[in-house]
């Protein structure tokens, strides 16, 4: 394995089947844990930050470990209420229980856990005087094992025999919630049973009458149907073992060393389960799910590739995975969560696919809250949520970009960014995993509520926001790697010269040879403009085409840039690079012109943010701009530059 | 393929980790009774997290063998072919 690699994150290895994928990496994980008490946040509040990285089970026991030895109990302000939940099973479960508390503190609750003495659940709940009847406990979570449920189960009997032990242990069970209920008076989760057992007779396993593992299948479908008529909630571990693969929730080995019937690696999964339970019973769980546009639910730019150049719909894998994500949001937003969109473009850009491409699966109706338009992101999460009148720790924020789910991280650290890859296939297992939505039951108001929010009035102009964006920008050590145009970067510069259409000032298309004669032009320049931050590397975002006029103005010939970048000081750098090639070819003034189209709107007054004087506006809405190079100061950005 | 100079140091964070104590040198001689807390339930914690580290599984009988760390170095390294 690679150590120097594997040791800067939070795992020792690759990714395993019940990692917690969803949740970013922290590269200062483990020095933030030693620092938890002098951190920059309260203990608690930096200990919920940890929480929500990706870690796995011994970092989850060292966190839970460090934060119990700095609190005693809740911190007081805190807006969730504490739980004391109880887990009661007959084999060993105390390696379950950190990772339960850790779950809890991911969603900021606090959780007190109570474990009953080996094997003797039964007995404390029935024992007036118990340990567990003293702890009081808010919530308990039955957790049976496959192995003590079977017990006396095997394939000598026959099939009404075999009934009779089902209907035997489903009784047994169904005795125990109402005594668990009676005396402890608080809600019950009960852990369907891990399909452990090995088959005997094969695929057809259910005509195998005293087959234990036929007896867990049934045994978890009748723990369904009693579930809802005695009013308790399944923690379906059987679904989620199926999904990540029995091997990574079950080691038989350790059942036989340590009677640990969920393995370690699958611990910090399980916690997250009764994690989401336990949200969802306060009320907690997500309400609203935000959705980036570009590359996110279709494939492409709509503002530079147009209706008929997205990747969306049959004929191609990533077209249908669009297709599928969409779908995924759709149907959960007929179980009731609200979807928003939050988008860097021009609103009727962002618009047109949903009011006229015909594999859209998401209409405008679908959609509680459009914003598109070109502020950050976390000033758009804002007016969204405010819009909608819900909190911002009920929205969830999927977004292809890197650079804009940090963003919303470091500045809405309440709001849920799940960490995806720029493959859509996963975009609909990074929600379903994470468990963001956890519902307990289904309302008529839920199926309604897309169209509840619809019928608001029209959203109030985007409020001055409060975000510290300088604080994030340098913080994202950003470097400009300035190239002028070279044979290698011919074929990127010509396709962004003819693809870009909204950060573009003159929209100038230029061919193979026009840029080649460019670079053999003394009077003029090109320039490749790239963009490397903590990220990775943004590659070539912004290109500029300078020519030296006879009276030694500079005209900017051409000037764009891609839209990924934009809010980022790119352009105040870029403007200074002019200005420094300008002199170098004795130019006396900059003149920056904007030639209009149906696209380029956003660049309207460019030239005029940045310092120059507007000359004249012609008829049809274009204009020209000077900068005096002369009094010329260069802007100081949060970009380094350097030649590439 | 791990060797046993490659397996200590990634072995040492996984100690780091499991007992909260960045203080502890690894050698091949340490063993349970010399690191306060190894009991059983760490050390199936060590067990499943060099698993998980080197992407292997240990049979009973290795799991039984092991006496001190220079065991269990010796054991991923025969597993990853690097021994």
């Amino acid at each position: 394995m690679d150590s120097g690699q594997a040791m800067t994150g939070c795992r020792y290895g690759g990714r395993e089947m019940t990692e917690l994928h969803w949740l970013p990496e922290l590269p200062d994980w483990r020095a933030r844990l030693k620092n938890l008490a002098n951190g920059p946040g309260s203990v608690w509040d930096n200990a919920v930050a940890l929480a929500g990285a990706r870690i796995n089970f011994v970092l989850t026991n060292a966190l839970d470990e460090t934060l119990r030895r700095l609190l005693s109990g809740p911190p007081k302000e805190l807006a969730t209420k504490p739980v004391r939940l109880a887990v009661l099973g007959s084999s060993t479960l105390t390696h379950l229980l950190s990772a339960i508390r850790v779950a809890g503190l991911r969603r900021g609750i606090w959780i007190d856990t109570y474990e009953n003495d080996y094997g003797q659940y039964w007995q404390e709940l029935s024992d007036r005087n118990s340990a567990l009847r003293e702890f009081r406990p808010t919530a308990v979570l039955l957790a049976l094992d496959a192995h003590d449920l079977t017990a006396g189960v095997t394939t000598a009997m026959d099939p009404d025999a075999a009934a009779a032990a089902l209907t035997e242990v489903t009784e047994r069970i169904r005795t125990t919630w109402r005594l668990a209920r009676e005396l402890l008076r608080c809600p019950i989760l009960h852990q369907a049973v891990l399909p452990v057992h090995l088959p005997l007779l094969g695929n057809n396993e259910h005509r195998l009458a005293g087959s234990r593992a036929a007896f867990v299948t049934r045994l978890n479908s009748r723990l369904r149907e009693m579930a809802e008529e005695e009013g308790v909630d399944i923690l379906a571990i059987d679904d989620r073992a199926a999904h990540d693969g029995m091997r990574s929730w079950h080691d038989p080995g350790l059942w036989h060393r340590a009677k640990q019937e969920v393995s370690h690696t699958a611990a910090p999964m399980y916690g997250d389960l009764v994690g989401r339970w336990l949200a969802a019973k306060q009320g907690r769980s997500f309400k609203c799910l935000v959705l980036d546009l570009d590359n996110t639910i279709w494939g492409g730019v709509i503002g530079d590739d147009g209706m008929e150049g997205i990747e969306l719909g049959q004929g191609s894998p990533l077209g249908e995975a669009y297709v599928a994500f969409q779908d995924y949001a759709r149907e959960l937003s007929r179980r009731g969560i609200i979807l928003a969109v939050c988008s860097k473009n021009d609103e009727a850009n962002a618009l047109e696919p949903f009011e006229k491409h015909p594999d859209m699966v998401l209409r405008r109706g679908d959609i509680a809250s459009f914003v598109a338009n070109w502020s950050d992101k976390a000033a758009n999460i804002r007016a969204i949520a405010e819009e909608l009148n819900i909190g911002l720790d009920s929205l969830v924020f999927v977004d292809d970009n890197p650079f804009e789910r940090n963003l919303v991280r470091q500045e809405l650290p309440m709001v849920a960014v799940p960490e995806v890859s720029d493959d859509p296939t996963d975009y609909p297992i990074a929600l379903s995993d994470a468990g963001y939505f956890e519902g307990l039951a289904i309302t008529d108001e839920d199926r309604e509520r897309t169209g509840q929010y619809q019928g608001n009035k029209a959203r109030d102009a985007l409020k001055e926001s409060a975000t510290d964006l300088p604080a994030y920008l340098r913080g994202l050590e950003m470097r400009l790697i300035r190239e002028e145009f070279d044979r290698v970067g011919l074929q990127r510069i010509v396709q962004l010269i003819n693809k870009s259409n909204q950060f573009n000032l003159t929209t100038r298309r230029y061919t193979d040879e026009d840029v080649i004669a460019v670079m053999s032009d003394p009077e003029a320049f090109g320039l490749q403009l790239r963009l490397l931050d903590r990220f990775g590397d943004n590659g070539v975002i912004a290109i500029v085409i300078g020519r030296l006029q006879t009276n030694k103005d500079l005209l900017i010939d051409t000037w764009l840039m891609s839209c990924r970048v934009l809010g980022r000081q790119v352009e105040p750098t870029t403007l200074n690079l002019i200005a420094l090639e300008a002199g170098k070819l004795g130019a006396r003034r900059l003149v920056g012109e904007y030639i209009p189209t149906r696209k380029n709107a956003m660049v309207k007054d460019h030239y005029a943010k940045l310092g120059f004087t507007v000359l004249e506006i012609d008829p049809a809405g274009g204009s020209r701009a000077v900068l005096d190079l002369a009094g010329y100061q260069p802007a100081e950005t949060f970009i380094h530059v350097a030649e590439g | 393929m791990a060797t046993e100079s490659e397996i200590y140091p990634v072995l040492t964070t996984i100690f780091h980790d499991v007992f909260l104590r960045d203080d502890l040198t690894l050698t091949a001689e340490l063993n349970a009774k010399e690191v306060r807390g190894w009991d059983s339930f760490k050390q199936i914690e060590i067990i499943m997290a060099c698993e998980e580290a080197w992407k292997i599984r240990f049979t009973t009988r290795e799991l039984d063998a092991l006496r001190s760390v220079g065991d269990l170095v010796r054991t991923i390294a025969a597993k990853t072919g690097g021994g």
